[in-house]
């Protein structure tokens, strides 16, 4: 029974390793998120199928993400998702009011020198929209972060695990997310219509 | 513009199955998938368990990608052991309520069957080395972090899988002033038939300043 602290550990120590190994024209343009999310990204199609071996068929995409929500976020965070939302059409956040990989963090603003590290999960022809806003995003704000951008390294593997949960059950999606207030932090999923 | 809507369970629907009484019991109100029997239990555990080791995998590939010699990947692995080994004693401490070692050999015990057991649901064997005092061998037969890997991936024979137990146990043991060097000698994925793992306690680290002449 691997412990909790023992992934959480193990998680920080990833995220440390993958900045510390990289240069800064890497962290610059975001490949150690990439990094990040694709490593979650394996882990959560591998999870979700261990997972949904005995579970009964699911009866539409809400079933899904109510799924992740309840199932899949308690058994690998202890807690349920305290809110989700949708607009009905392929657009969901879920709300994380006190998200475990973040709780052992500082909520102090003092760390203001790490650029801006906006998590995008990259899918190749739903990538159009966000090149012009994200690099609009990173030149103007490389000096001091925006306190929406805290500690997005630390949920890149999060959103990973997300959307590789999605994509084995079925769903491809984009997965961002943000820190609203520590440690609350927001997911957004959206769904690419097929 | 997007407007949210805010997905509202209905409890009372989608957590009945069937008709309920009202005698029933109010646990079972909780949720439609509390209902099944009580094999949900040791699922929970071995799901936690697969995350660790699923990201444990997912992170050697990566390292795989990353560097092209294997002895990068192991030096990279035993260092990010260190770091977690170093937090992970705390834990260690603060949950086991151990009493005080008296020698190296209830150290490497304690490591085996309490800490391994702990964190990784194994309990290794201990062997001594009888030549010295100061090696002890961790004897794995079944080793949680392989069980998705069948074997290792081709031109990457010494790629030590494991690598980072022996940074955990390295980190560890340092923080509470011991040295020691922890390596694999056997290797199950290489062909070994089974996992070995060496702890030689090297000097104590002893901190000359606070000693005082009695």
């Amino acid at each position: 029974m691997a412990d909790e602290a023992l992934f959480l550990l193990l998680h920080n120590e990833m995220v440390t390793g993958v900045y510390k190994s990289a240069d800064q024209g890497e962290v610059e343009n975001g490949r150690c998120i990439t990094k990040l999310e694709n490593m979650g990204f394996r882990v959560g199609q591998g999870l979700i199928e261990r997972f949904t071996k005995d579970t009964a068929r699911f009866k539409d995409e809400l079933d899904i993400m109510k799924f992740i929500c309840k199932d899949f976020w308690t058994t690998v965070f202890k807690k349920q998702i305290d809110n989700l939302r949708t607009n009905h059409q392929g657009i969901y956040v879920l709300q994380d009011n006190k998200f475990r990989l973040l709780t052992q963090m500082s909520a102090g603003k003092q760390y203001l020198d790490h650029a801006p590290k906006d998590c995008y999960s990259h899918e190749s022809w739903g990538f159009t929209v966000f090149p012009t806003l994200l690099f609009f995003c990173l030149s103007c704000t490389s000096v001091r972060r925006i306190l929406s951008e805290y500690h997005i390294e630390y949920l890149a593997f999060t959103c990973g695990l997300i959307r590789g949960g999605l994509s084995n059950l079925g769903i491809k999606s984009i997965v961002t997310a943000e820190v609203s207030a520590m440690p609350a932090c927001k997911f957004q999923v959206m769904i690419q219509k097929m | 513009m997007l407007r949210y809507v805010r997905v509202k369970e209905d409890r009372k629907a989608s957590n009945l199955v069937g008709k309920r009484k009202e005698t029933d019991h109010p646990i079972l109100h909780w949720s439609s998938t509390m209902s099944r029997p009580g094999n949900r239990r040791p699922e929970y555990h071995k799901i936690n368990r697969d995350l660790f080791v699923l990201t444990y995998g997912a992170l050697v590939a990566q390292l795989c990608k990353d560097y092209e010699k294997d002895e990068d990947v192991n030096n990279y692995l035993d260092k990010m052991g260190y770091g977690i080994g170093i937090r992970l004693v705390e834990d260690f401490l603060a949950r086991s309520y151990v009493k005080k070692c008296h020698s190296y050999s209830e150290i490497a015990d304690l490591i085996a069957q309490v800490a391994f057991k702990m964190y990784l649901g194994i309990t290794p064997s201990v062997t001594r080395n009888e030549s010295s005092r100061n090696e002890f061998s961790l004897i794995l037969d079944k080793n949680p972090l392989v069980e998705f890997v069948e074997e290792l991936p081709a031109g990457r024979s010494s790629l030590c899988y494991c690598n980072l137990l022996c940074g955990v146990i390295r980190g560890a043991l340092e923080m509470i002033h011991l040295t020691a060097d922890v390596k694999f000698l056997q290797d199950r994925l290489k062909g070994d038939k089974v996992t070995e793992i060496r702890i030689t306690f090297l000097k104590k680290l002893e901190d000359k300043k606070y000693r005082r002449k009695k």
